[in-house]
């Protein structure tokens, strides 16, 4: 349902994903991993059309999110980085916008706002203002736009950072109860987390895939099986806090 | 879906958005209490003894200039800065629809202030019998010149993710598109431009423009000078949403 191929993206001299190829196909959880900066959420933001890429193509259901941005849009439901949403606006609000983009009129989007709300567990602030909110409700608003409409694709980035550990296991089993007809991508950097909800892992540093497969093959790559040391043996450490032997 | 089905749901968004903040209620208390400020003191209202609103319109433009930018230095600014750019342009929203929305809503909301100065037009039928016809023009070519403000001011904070930045350039650029047919800026250009690029400068200018149709005339060229303005901000705003892609 996803093909990506070739992908590169460049910010001025500076090159965030160099070269990423990857298919994703219906019923898969993949999840994305790295370090900071190495271009898990730049290659979202392309997916989902909001940066164009500089080389390479991204097709979505079949359309090019290029030549068919908005034919690739509305078969995506996106959570970006830091859930952003109008906070001058109650959820009910906002989703009731999000609906009207999405095309759903009157009893569908009431049926569809009421099952978001409900699988968010958002009832208790739909009339409070977003800006009011705790961040892990924030976070929930933007999970309940990012399914409204039941996309076959969801992407969402960091979909769990600053929740709490009963809202994270809620947010897990979600995503495990509605990946059987999507294809889903998440990027976290809670190693736990691949393991919990996601088929496949793809880990990727300095804007290139470094390792691509499920959870436990990527476990047997390590002789301590465990994420941590998978991720460190194939991850460049950042600079400025590895620690110089001896000093 | 349809453009104005699109246009539509971001219109309402962001209409609402106004009477959710008290944004609209400072902007409309201060712009009824500037315009009636202007006319009484300044303009001599009741001295002149003339039963017209030439003085209060006469103001409009001087009062735009600071009191407009005002209302346009959020409309992309603030999406910028906050991140919901990135929820909305990954919503299958074409670029235009979003542009348009934005726009006419600060357009509606701009004509509503200025239909609350209503008790001005009272006044004068009150006290006299004026020429409601003039008058009507007069509020026409307001809210049409309040437009080009608007689309010039939009443009500006497309260009920035700071509002002060967006607030301050856009002042500075309604500035020159008021005074361009003044004999200050005319002097300047006539000793050495050719005769048809200071005619151009100074058809530019809004006062000139506003003038003529308050004078009770709406003449073509005057409504096809604003309407084209504001296609043409609107335009370059789309497509500097759109050059940010690729940024």
């Amino acid at each position: 349902m996803i093909i990506i191929e070739d992908l590169v993206r460049r910010f001025g001299s500076f090159t965030a994903v160099g070269g990423i190829s990857l298919r994703v196909k219906k019923g898969e959880v993949l999840g994305f991993l790295g370090p900071n900066g190495a271009g898990k959420s730049t290659t979202m933001k392309m997916i989902t059309g909001f940066l164009a890429p500089s080389e390479g193509r991204i097709s979505v259901c079949g359309h090019d999110i290029v030549e068919e941005q908005l034919e690739a849009q509305s078969v995506i439901g996106y959570l970006p980085e830091g859930a952003p949403a109008y906070p001058d606006m109650t959820p009910v609000q906002f989703l009731s916008f999000i609906a009207r983009v999405r095309g759903l009129k009157d009893e569908a989007a009431q049926k569809a706002i009421d099952l978001a709300v409900a699988r968010t567990g958002l009832q208790s602030v739909l009339g409070q203002k977003i800006e009011t909110l705790s961040k892990g409700f924030k976070r929930r608003v933007g999970l309940a736009q990012a399914i409204l409409h039941d996309p076959p694709v969801l992407i969402m980035d960091e979909p769990t950072d600053g929740l709490d550990p009963n809202q994270k296991q809620a947010v897990r089993s979600l995503i495990r109860a509605m990946s059987a007809n999507k294809a889903i991508i998440i990027s976290t950097h809670i190693l736990e987390e691949v393991d919990a909800v996601c088929s496949r892992a793809v880990i990727i540093d300095k804007g290139k895939i470094v390792a691509d497969g499920t959870p436990a093959e990527l476990l047997a790559k390590s002789p301590t099986k465990r994420f941590d040391d998978v991720f460190r043996s194939l991850t460049t450490p950042d600079a400025e806090i590895r620690v110089e032997g001896g000093q | 879906m349809s453009f104005w089905i699109l246009t539509n749901a971001v219109f309402r968004r962001e209409f609402a958005g106004y009477f959710a903040t008290p944004v609209a209620y400072v902007f409309i208390v201060i712009f009824l209490l500037s315009m009636g400020a202007f006319t009484f003191y300044f303009g001599q209202f009741f001295q002149s003894g003339r039963a017209e609103l030439d003085v209060f319109f006469g103001f409009h433009p001087w009062l735009y200039l600071f009191l407009i930018p005002a209302i346009s230095m959020r409309l992309w600014a603030e999406e910028q800065k906050s991140g919901t750019i990135e929820l909305l342009m990954t919503l299958p929203v074409p670029v235009t629809a979003a542009v348009t929305g934005k726009f006419l809503a600060a357009w509606v909301f701009s004509g509503i202030a200025l239909l609350l100065t209503f008790p001005m037009w009272a006044t004068v039928n009150f006290l006299g019998s004026p020429d409601n016809g003039v008058i009507l023009a007069g509020y026409f070519g307001s809210w049409l010149m309040a437009g080009g403000y608007l689309a010039i001011g939009s443009c500006i904070s497309a260009m920035t993710n700071n509002q002060v930045i967006a607030f301050v350039v856009s002042v500075v650029v309604c500035f020159m598109f008021t005074i361009s047919g003044h004999n200050i800026v005319l002097d300047f250009f006539q000793a050495w431009a050719p005769v048809f690029i200071v005619n151009a400068i100074s058809s530019f200018s809004f006062l000139t423009h506003f003038n003529a149709i308050m004078d009770g005339v709406i003449d073509l060229r005057d409504l096809v000078f604003f309407g084209s303005l504001i296609a043409l901000s609107l335009f370059i705003n789309s497509v500097v949403i759109d050059l940010k892609r690729a940024d």
